[in-house]
């Protein structure tokens, strides 16, 4: 366990690092942040001891660093400092052999078989056995990186101090270093405080994380009590935005750049839409942020056409991603541009209005069948047939991610009540339908203009959904009804 | 383990030189003699004489002076992780003379001591230098950088120069001998001077062999050897001594010999890798056998007049200098 109370110091009479406590516990990894100049490095060498302490003192396991001697306090404590040039050639291994120093002892004591297993253990772990005999000054900062790191596994000690261990590396090195690091603290028991320059890369890893604002701790915890915008937006003087990580409950954050090249003004109109026999399809100018249940590029992101394709009812295939994505190619669009939803109406019958408010506009386009009508509160199982109710909802704004999900709410609810009105009933129950069993609903937005926090109901923006919605969705039920009886 | 077979190699080379160089060393000359008379004497008797009183101690020496000159410059070079760094660029070799030089010119026999008031003298004076030169450069330059080092021993040179040049010109008849001496030889000194380098250099060697962990730490930098676990200070103060004991004794026997405490370890290193386990040893073996190489070139090259041995290595030693210094730049490092 490493200890440090009310550390202070700094070089000469300057007082860098102020008053830091913390306490890291086996096994565990604590991570320091902090902008450029905050004292991190400062604070290692107080840690390590390099800096002598104007005030506080740092324990491993209750007792004080400066009562161990040198050699005793490198069996507890190693250190990765940040790569230096170096003026002589040395190979990997006797590098990592250096490793060993402080476990050598007496006048002539040489190698012994436990020296020569760390440091082979210690270039498994970091890949580098195959590099043994190659001279590090020829090696790329990556793989120096690397070695600097085995050196210090191989020191053996219960506390590892990394500044910034993953400098240099690409990602994949990034992403394995901090694995075996974190794999080691779990296996071994290893106590590790680690500057880190990335906080996402420090979110993912530390089991606690510091953030340093010249020289004093401004938070100190888990990373979600960390890692908030409002903090490091103050640390870092930088615009971010906090998101989930997509498989961890660890918080990441995205920069927001000050400097961007202005995109082209637009709005969307409802006469840019193409329809045809095969398909609605819509393509702007700029990426439009989306949020979309589609075939192709469901969930969230930025994309330029939308497409929402005609295929006959009996359409059934295993792969419909793959195929849809072929489509998509085939049609001169690429799929990573490109949000694809399918039909079995006739695309021609679709419906696209706008809809015009006080902050802008919205388009609305729909088309509905509702062949496989279903009452969502008497829903069983059914076979899946293809889906009807494809509605879309493109706003001239800027919305925020609740007026995403609200905007679908407000849709979802206009449909409901359309289907209701139109007296629209789930052959199977008799009851009236709620929807159909693959109905898609797609938002997207130009994210330019007026910002458009909410979308529920009452807003501006919610009366346009709610209103066009339920219209486009009344008239595409009209269309589709027509048809099928001139069918018959 | 490591390279076992690459260490036998790089260490049966080197004494299979010294060996050979020593062997040359007795041997060739003004009056040649057979090897044969090395352990047979009474094969020649004049020649014998020659051999173990002339040409043997003058061997022995200029192998000691070898040895004590590379070794500490591989010591110096780790402690200062700067190629560049021997007793003689850093200055040191100037302090030690300026040690001896006083103990000429005031008379200075320290009762105990006796005959070993020079080199001590001379280790003193080099002690002193090399941590004035040290100081300075570190208030210079923080970092201690090749180039300011390197520098600040030039200066310091060529002040200690000039208070030798001073004590010199004051002294009068015994100049020719300090002039002599000073510009580096091994000639005419016979046993009583190998007797008198012999422990310092023993003694200082073994004190930087016991350090060539801590110089493989060093290496990485100060602060890096701290973390590894090295007692920099203590560290850093032993090596500077000892360092100090080699160049005292070298330069109280033979003067100042310039870059053969930077040839030596360069060319080591480059053949043998740079850990100072085997850097330390091999450097005192090939610096010996390329000093008696060396005053077996400056006795016989324009025989019967000698050069002083210093002109040979210098004349090796500066463009080897100057192409470590070209290397280093364009390295980046």
């Amino acid at each position: 366990m490493l200890e440090i109370k009310g550390l202070t110091g700094g070089y000469g009479d300057k007082k860098i690092v102020k008053d830091v406590s913390f306490t890291v516990n086996k096994g565990s990894i604590l991570g320091i942040l902090g902008p450029n100049g905050s004292g991190k490095s400062t604070l290692m060498k107080l840690i390590s001891g390099v800096l002598p302490a104007a005030g506080g003192e740092v324990r491993i396991d209750g007792v004080s660093i400066v009562d161990f001697p040198p050699k005793e306090l490198a069996r507890k404590m190693a250190v990765l400092p940040q790569l230096h040039a170096h003026a002589f050639a040395h190979t990997v291994r006797e590098t990592v052999s250096l490793g060993r120093y402080p476990h050598q002892g007496g006048w002539f004591s040489s190698w012994s078989e436990k020296d020569e297993q760390a440091v082979m253990e210690a270039m498994r772990l970091m890949d580098i056995s195959h590099y043994e005999k190659t001279q590090i000054d020829r090696m790329s900062g990556g793989e120096q990186q690397r070695v600097f790191v085995a050196q210090a596994l191989a020191q053996d000690a219960g506390i590892l101090l990394l500044d910034e261990p993953t400098n240099h590396l690409d990602i994949n090195h990034q992403k394995e270093l901090l694995d075996t690091i974190k794999k080691q603290a779990i296996e071994k028991d290893l106590t590790i405080v680690s500057i880190f320059h990335d906080i996402n890369l420090a979110s993912m890893y530390c089991d606690q994380l510091l953030l340093l604002d010249e020289g004093s701790v401004v938070r100190i915890g888990e990373p979600h009590e960390v890692v908030r915008e409002q903090d490091i937006e103050s640390v870092y003087n930088t615009r971010v935005s906090n998101h989930p990580h997509p498989e961890l409950p660890k918080p990441q954050i995205t920069l927001l750049p000050g400097v961007e090249r202005a995109a082209a003004s637009i709005r969307i109109r409802a006469e840019e839409f193409e329809i045809n026999d095969g398909m609605v399809l819509y393509q702007s100018p700029i990426p439009l942020k989306t949020v979309s249940s589609a075939v192709v590029n469901a969930g969230s992101g930025w994309f330029r056409n939308f497409m929402n394709r005609h295929v006959d009812s009996f359409y059934n295939i295993n792969d419909s991603v793959k195929e849809m994505s072929e489509f998509i190619e085939q049609s001169g669009l690429k799929t990573t541009d490109t949000v694809g939803m399918m039909t079995a109406v006739q695309t021609q019958d679709a419906i696209v209005k706008e809809y015009e408010g006080p902050f802008g506009s919205v388009v609305i386009a729909v088309t509905a069948g509702v062949g496989n009508g279903v009452d969502v509160s008497k829903a069983v199982e059914r076979t899946l047939r293809v889906g009807t109710i494809n509605t879309w909802i493109l706003v001239n704004g800027i919305l925020s991610d609740e007026a995403f999900i609200q905007a679908m709410i407000t849709a979802t609810e206009a449909k409901t009540k359309a289907l209701q009105q139109e007296q629209i009933k789930d052959p199977l129950t008799g009851t009236i339908a709620t929807g159909t069993s693959t109905d898609s609903c797609l938002v997207a937005a130009t994210q330019q203009g007026e910002h458009l926090p909410y979308a529920g109901p009452i807003t501006e923006l919610g009366k346009l959904i709610g209103v066009g919605v339920f219209e486009c969705t009344i008239e595409a039920l009209k269309l589709y009804q027509m048809a099928k009886a001139k069918s018959i | 383990m490591f390279s076992m077979n690459k260490n036998l190699l790089a260490y049966s080379v080197s004494l299979l030189i010294l060996a050979g160089a020593v062997l040359l060393g007795v041997t060739v000359g003004t009056v040649s003699i057979s090897p044969v008379v090395l352990w047979n004497p009474s094969s020649d008797e004049a020649a014998a004489n020659i051999l173990w009183n002339i040409r043997m101690p003058r061997v022995i020496l200029a192998g000691l002076v070898g040895a004590a000159l590379a070794i500490a410059g591989a010591a110096f070079q780790g402690l200062l992780k700067n190629p560049l760094a021997d007793p003689y660029t850093l200055g040191v070799s100037s302090g030690a003379s300026v040690g001896a030089v006083m103990t000429l010119f005031f008379g200075i026999s320290i009762p105990f001591l006796g005959p070993f008031t020079l080199p001590v003298m001379s280790m003193i004076g080099a002690l002193l230098t090399m941590l004035a030169v040290m100081s300075f450069a570190k208030l210079v330059d923080r970092s201690m950088k090749m180039e300011t080092v390197i520098l600040t021993g030039i200066i310091f040179s060529s002040f200690l120069g000039s208070i030798i040049s001073l004590m010199i010109a004051l002294t009068g008849e015994e100049l020719r001998q300090i002039i002599g001496w000073l510009l580096g030889s091994v000639s005419m000194r016979g046993w009583p001077y190998v007797r008198m380098a012999l422990p310092f250099v023993l003694i200082g060697s073994f004190v930087l062999w016991l350090k060539r962990r801590e110089l493989n730490a060093m290496l990485f930098g100060e602060e890096r050897a701290q973390h590894l676990g090295v007692d920099v200070r203590k560290s850093k103060m032993t090596i500077l001594i000892g360092g100090s004991i080699l160049t005292g004794a070298a330069v109280s026997v033979s003067g100042t010999i310039g870059f053969v405490g930077l040839v030596v370890p360069h060319m080591t290193r480059l053949l043998w890798g740079s850990d100072h386990r085997h850097v330390l040893p091999l450097s005192f073996i090939n610096g010996a056998a390329l000093l008696i190489i060396c005053d077996l070139v400056s006795r016989t090259i324009i025989s019967p007049t000698e050069l002083p041995i210093g002109v040979i290595t210098a004349f090796i030693g500066a463009p080897v200098f100057a192409f470590i210094f070209f290397r280093q730049r364009k390295g980046g490092a």
